[in-house]
Formats: C-alpha cells, sequence, structure tokens
C-alpha cells in the first residue's frame, strides 16, 4: 500500500501555480510594473508645481480690434505681454514661485471662431468688451475657466499693483502625508491586492476548468481543499509582495512613509485578501467559458475601481451614495490601508475592517464552494 | 459486498440512461467487461461513447440504471474507486507553463507516488528528448502521450481513454498504439476506449461494443462482428460515366432489384458501389451476369475484405467517421 503524503500533495500544488504564474511575463508586467508605473505618472503629475497653461479669446469687433486687449495692454501685466509668434496670439507669464507659474495665452479673434475654439477645448474662456464692460464667457462648470476668469478679472482692476503675487497670503501643502501621492499609494496597493486575486484567482480557475484541467485533476484522489488553498496561497503571497515592492519603490521616490502599525496593516491586506479570494472563488464557480468570466469580472471589479476612491475621493459622490460605497471590500480596504500608513492608526481602527473583510471572503468562499462546478 | 474482488466482473454497466436538455444521450445502455480486457466503444461522433465513458468515470451520474466496478460503485465508494482508474479525456489542455516532468509530478503527488515513478512513465510514453518542454510547445501527438502517461501513473487496474488518438497524424497515432499494445502485454491493466476509428479499435482490442444513437448496435469479438452479416469479402465497383448520366430513378430502380438478390450499397454521388459477398468463386461471377443484364458497365473492380466500418454501414447507412 502506498505510504499518503498529504503534505507532498500540497507542496507540488503549489509549486505548480508559482510556477504558472512566474513563468508569465505578463505577470511581472501586471502585477508588479505597472502599479509602480501608475504610481509614478500620477504621483509626478499631482506632486510636481504644474505650471498652469490657460487659453483665452479676445473677441475682436467688426472692425478688426479688439477692446478686451486693449484693455490688457493698458493693464499692470500690459508690459509682461508678449507677442508669441503666432499670428494674434500674445502670452502672459505671471511667475509664482509657491505654487507654480502660470501661463495665459491670449487669442484675438472674431467671436464666431472664439466659439469654435471654445466647442473644440482649445480655449476656456472668451472675453468681450460691451458698453465699456468687460464681460467673460464660459461654462462655470469648468474649474479652470473659472480659475483664469479670477486671475484676469484680478488683472484687470484698476489700481493693481504691478508684480502684486498671492504667494504672501497662501502656503501650498506638500506636508508628508497630505500629499495627492500619499492618498494615492495606499489605494494602488488595494487596488493591486483586489485586480492580481480577482483575475489571477477567477479567470485563472475559468480557464482552467474550460481547458478541462479542474476536471482531469478531480478525477485523481487530489483534495479539492488543497487544490484551492494552494492558489489563494500562491495568490496572496504575490500580492504581499507585490504591495512590498510597490512600498518600496513610493518610499524611495516620493518619500511615503508607514506611520501605524505594520503588523495590523499585515492583518488587513491579509483579510482583503481573504475577502478578495473568496468572491473571486464564488465568481467562478459555475461557468467554464472565459468570455462569461471576463464580463461577471468587470461587472464586480469596474464599479469598485470608479467608486472605492482610489484616485480621488469618493466623497464627492452624491451623500446618499458615500454610505454605499463605504461598505464595499475595496473601499474598506483602501480606507483602512489609508489610516494606517497616514494617520498611524493600529489594531483599534482596523481590527472591524478586517473582520467584515476576512468574514465576507470566508461567506463568499463557502457560499462558492457549495455549488461549485468540478466537472 | 463492497471490497474489490477478482470475484466480481470488473465492470459492470446496467441499463443506464443520460439525457442533457434536449438529448437523449445514452438509452439503456449495458454491458460487461472482464479483467485485463481490452474494449473499444466504436462509433460516430454523438453517438454516445463519450458519455457512456465518463459515467464509468464517475464524471457524469446516470439518471437511471447502475454502474459498478470491482463490486464498488460511485456514490458510496468514489474515494477508493479513484485509486484504481487512470483516464484521459477526450481533450485536457494541462498547464501550459509547466514541463513535462513537473505536470508528472503534480499528478504523481495526488497519488502519493514516488518521483522514480515519474521517470518510469517517461520512458513509457517515450518522452524522454521531452522531459523539460514546457507543454505549450509540445505537438498534439506528444500531449496525448502526456496525458497517457499521466492515465498511467497511478498503475491502474483500468484504463480509460476518450478518442486518445482523434486529430493526430498516422505516425503520431501508432506510437500511442505501440504502448497500448505493450501495456496489453503486461496483462495487469483492462482498457475501455472509445474511438471513430475502426482501425484503432480492431487494433488494440478483443472487443468492440459499436454505439449508434446512444444505444449498443452490435458488440462482440472482431471476428465474430465480422462474421455477422451475409458476407465477409467486399467488392468495390465503379460504373461508367455515361452510366451515371442516366435518371435517377431508372438506376435506383435496378439497384433495387440487384439489393433483392445481393448485399448491394451505391453511392449516386460518387458513381460507386460495393457489394458483400460470402464466397468470390461463385457469387462474383453471378453478380456481374446480373449487372451486365440491367446494362450497367463496370469500368473498375476491386476487392477487400470487409471492415467494422462497413458493418456499420451495412447497419445503420451512415459511415464511422460521419
Amino acid at each position: 500500500m502506498i505510504k499518503k503524503r498529504p503534505l507532498h500533495q500540497l507542496s507540488q500544488l503549489i509549486i505548480a501555480h508559482t510556477m504558472e504564474i512566474l513563468r508569465e511575463p505578463a505577470v511581472l508586467f501586471w502585477g508588479i510594473l505597472f502599479p509602480i508605473f501608475m504610481a509614478l505618472g500620477l504621483g509626478l503629475a499631482f506632486t510636481k508645481k504644474a505650471d498652469k497653461i490657460g487659453h483665452v479669446v479676445l473677441i475682436e469687433t467688426e472692425t478688426g480690434i479688439s477692446p478686451a486687449f486693449e484693455r490688457l495692454r493698458q493693464s499692470s501685466a500690459g508690459p509682461n505681454l508678449e507677442y508669441d509668434g503666432i499670428e494674434h496670439r500674445h502670452r502672459l507669464v505671471l511667475p509664482d514661485s509657491v505654487l507654480g507659474n502660470m501661463t495665459i495665452y491670449f487669442l484675438t479673434t472674431t467671436w464666431d471662431e472664439g466659439i469654435k475654439h471654445l466647442k473644440q477645448g482649445k480655449a476656456g474662456l472668451l472675453l468681450s468688451v460691451e458698453k465699456d464692460q468687460v464681460l467673460y464667457h464660459f461654462d462655470p462648470s469648468n474649474q479652470e475657466a473659472r480659475l483664469f476668469h479670477r486671475e484676469i478679472s484680478d488683472l484687470l482692476r484698476p489700481g493693481r499693483e504691478q508684480g502684486f503675487s498671492q504667494s504672501g497670503q497662501v502656503r501650498a501643502l506638500t506636508l508628508k502625508g497630505t500629499r495627492y501621492i500619499d492618498f494615492l499609494i495606499p489605494g494602488l496597493m488595494a487596488m493591486g491586492v483586489m485586480m492580481s486575486t480577482m483575475w489571477g484567482l477567477s479567470y485563472g480557475l475559468i480557464e482552467k476548468r474550460s481547458k478541462k484541467l479542474i476536471r482531469r485533476m478531480v478525477a485523481t484522489p487530489m483534495r479539492k481543499s488543497y487544490f484551492l488553498f494552494s492558489i489563494i496561497t500562491v495568490r496572496t503571497a504575490m500580492n504581499l509582495i507585490e504591495a512590498l515592492l510597490l512600498f518600496l519603490f513610493s518610499w524611495l521616490s516620493f518619500g511615503f512613509t508607514l506611520t501605524g502599525n505594520p503588523l495590523a496593516l499585515f492583518v488587513l491586506i491579509l483579510a482583503g485578501n481573504f475577502s478578495f479570494a473568496g468572491l473571486s472563488i464564488f465568481l467562478s464557480s459555475r461557468t467554464s467559458s472565459t468570455e462569461v468570466g471576463n464580463g461577471v469580472i468587470n461587472l464586480v471589479v469596474m464599479p469598485m475601481m470608479i467608486g472605492s476612491g482610489i484616485f480621488f475621493s469618493y466623497h464627492n459622490f452624491p451623500d446618499w451614495l458615500v454610505p454605499v460605497i463605504q461598505k464595499l471590500p475595496l473601499t474598506m480596504l483602501a480606507d483602512g490601508m489609508r489610516s494606517i500608513f497616514l494617520e498611524g492608526a493600529g489594531f483599534s481602527e482596523t481590527a472591524a475592517a478586517s473582520l467584515i473583510l476576512a468574514g465576507s471572503g470566508v461567506l463568499f468562499f463557502l457560499a462558492g464552494l457549495k455549488i461549485y462546478k468540478w466537472h | 459486498m463492497s471490497e474489490p474482488s477478482v470475484n466480481n466482473p470488473l465492470i459492470e454497466v446496467r441499463h443506464i440512461h443520460k439525457s442533457f436538455k434536449t438529448v437523449q444521450a445514452v438509452r439503456d445502455v449495458s454491458f460487461t467487461i472482464s479483467q485485463g480486457q481490452f474494449v473499444a466503444l466504436l462509433g460516430p461522433n454523438g453517438a454516445g461513447k463519450t458519455t457512456t465513458v465518463e459515467m464509468i468515470e464517475g464524471i457524469q451520474k446516470p439518471d437511471q440504471g447502475e454502474i459498478r466496478i470491482m463490486g464498488l460503485n460511485w456514490k458510496e465508494h468514489a474515494d477508493r474507486l479513484r485509486p484504481l482508474i487512470g483516464l484521459s479525456l477526450q481533450e485536457t489542455r494541462f498547464v501550459d507553463k509547466l514541463n513535462v516532468v513537473e505536470t508528472l509530478r503534480l499528478f504523481a503527488s495526488f497519488y502519493s507516488l514516488p518521483a522514480s515513478r515519474v521517470e518510469e512513465i517517461i520512458t513509457t510514453v517515450g518522452l524522454q528528448e521531452k522531459r523539460k518542454a514546457a507543454v505549450e510547445n509540445l505537438s498534439g501527438g506528444q500531449r496525448q502521450r502526456l496525458a497517457l502517461g499521466i492515465a498511467l501513473l497511478n498503475y491502474p487496474n483500468i484504463l480509460l481513454l476518450d478518442e486518445p488518438t482523434t486529430g493526430l497524424d498516422p505516425n503520431a497515432r501508432r506510437e500511442i498504439w505501440n504502448i497500448l499494445l505493450q501495456l496489453k502485454k503486461n496483462g495487469r491493466t483492462s482498457l475501455i476506449l472509445t474511438t471513430h476509428y475502426m482501425e484503432e479499435a480492431e487494433k488494440l482490442c478483443d472487443y468492440i461494443i459499436i454505439f449508434h444513437n446512444g444505444e449498443i448496435l452490435k458488440e462482440g469479438s472482431r471476428n465474430a462482428l465480422l462474421d455477422e452479416g451475409d458476407g465477409r469479402k467486399i467488392v468495390e465497383f465503379e460504373l461508367e460515366k455515361n452510366e451515371t448520366a442516366e435518371s435517377y430513378s431508372a438506376l435506383r430502380q435496378k439497384f433495387d432489384q440487384l439489393a433483392a438478390l445481393f448485399r448491394v450499397h451505391w453511392d449516386r454521388e460518387l458513381s460507386k458501389g460495393s457489394v458483400a459477398l460470402t464466397n468470390l468463386e461463385t457469387e462474383l461471377p453471378l453478380f456481374l451476369e446480373h449487372m451486365k443484364e440491367l446494362g450497367l458497365t463496370i469500368c473498375n473492380l476491386s476487392f477487400r475484405k470487409k471492415t467494422l466500418d462497413d458493418l456499420f454501414t451495412e447497419l445503420t447507412g451512415r459511415h464511422l467517421d460521419d
């Protein structure tokens, strides 16, 4: 009689799943490099003192002169207005060492042309003069246009001194922990856990079913529990490595730091993994069509990507929606991670989230197992 | 009785039925297989072979009827049956990124088998040179040999192979056959294979069960099956082209007359026909005379032995590979 070696079975399963992942070059890119690129790109875009660039149209009359341009030239900014080399266009640079320079391009043209520019997004703001009065035309929901409206109306106000800067009254917040990059990194880590688990596990299992590999494996004395345990374990380990690499990267390049309890963070990430792993098993429990799988995974992943405040705060959503968003697993994970990374939180603040995440994972896992299609 | 025992027939299939949504895949199928036998389930696609084999493998449950393997059944004894069986499904794609040794090691671990068994199997299926090749880089024949190797890993008492050579070129097919013939010599393993290649059934198996529309059409040894019906020799003939231009109904009538006397088949499209004869010396002149009387001119005539495909055509009007 052959001696049973259950641990040997488990270790072979773990080795096989690890090899399967590591030998797929796309995994290294999407799992590790992509989140880092994203952090780098978004981080640079939002931490650099960006020069603000605006395009404004100055309306000319039928006679070909633009009273708005004349006003501008006579204003305090007049001497700084320089011809751009492009016909009918002038440039004005407003230096600001704290918030970053502001460059405004003024194009002098007819009303019809100006409207065309507006429609094409080439300009956000139109200036005309009627009865000695400067009129600003712009879409109030266009934030940039509002900003340039204020800036220009300030310039055109009589008695404004040249070179006046707001620097004396404004302090830019570049304190660690309050920057956009600080908000972004924990979100990216949480999203990485979700994406890698949902796609890696769900899609991987559905593909194995469509290849009839699951069917073949359960025709042996393989323990089903070991099979699922091993793929979840391998995936979780990968996710932890990915999160660690992203942390190291953002620490080195943006000075991102961990202020809270590392153990609470570890437990929370693990709980997040459980939650998404359970959901993945549930979603992959029936279908053997990768197309259906694709749709189902997207259906679950996309709303969380958009709603859970990974890139921007979910507090911009309507008030009635916020409590719903806060109960999504990705939101719980991202919010919890932010509080540990940025606010110095520990177990007392995140234990509830960890418990709910892990618990929901277990529930989905059991439900999935109940209806799992092995054959 | 629940102990696996040599006194029981190896496999007993009794009156099994299986339906899927709109299709009745298997209807009242029964057969018995004894220890060491090599059995082919032969039939065209959709005849119910795969469903039958999958019910024996425990992958499908029969709607009605019973299957006993060494006296055990899947409902109560799944854990004891699995180690007794080795199988390859019609189409399994193993993990692309794993190589041959790794794939075999993984499956060996499910049976708690040592690494030495993996090496034995690699030799048995002739994949020594491909041992480090990733599954995705194997040819169709090599993949099938890997699947066969996995099926053989656990020294199975019963080997169940679902279309093991479908889609393979003749060389690759022969390699699989040689492995199985070698296995047959050892005599410890019984084989059930499904196929729509009559050569495969004839070459490998001593007992053939012919399936058609979810039912057993005929079963028996190859020789017993071929002895059935009227003749064992087949004469194929081709008609002059001008004959085929004759109107269909007139020709049909002539062949109906012939069919009253001979086991004759006529393929209008190809203007070819065949007739099964038992005794060439006495029957052939008679047949040719009749043809002449009917005004049918033969331009080509050939002889061959009767095959299982002829038998199948005799019984169903279809060919096995239709």
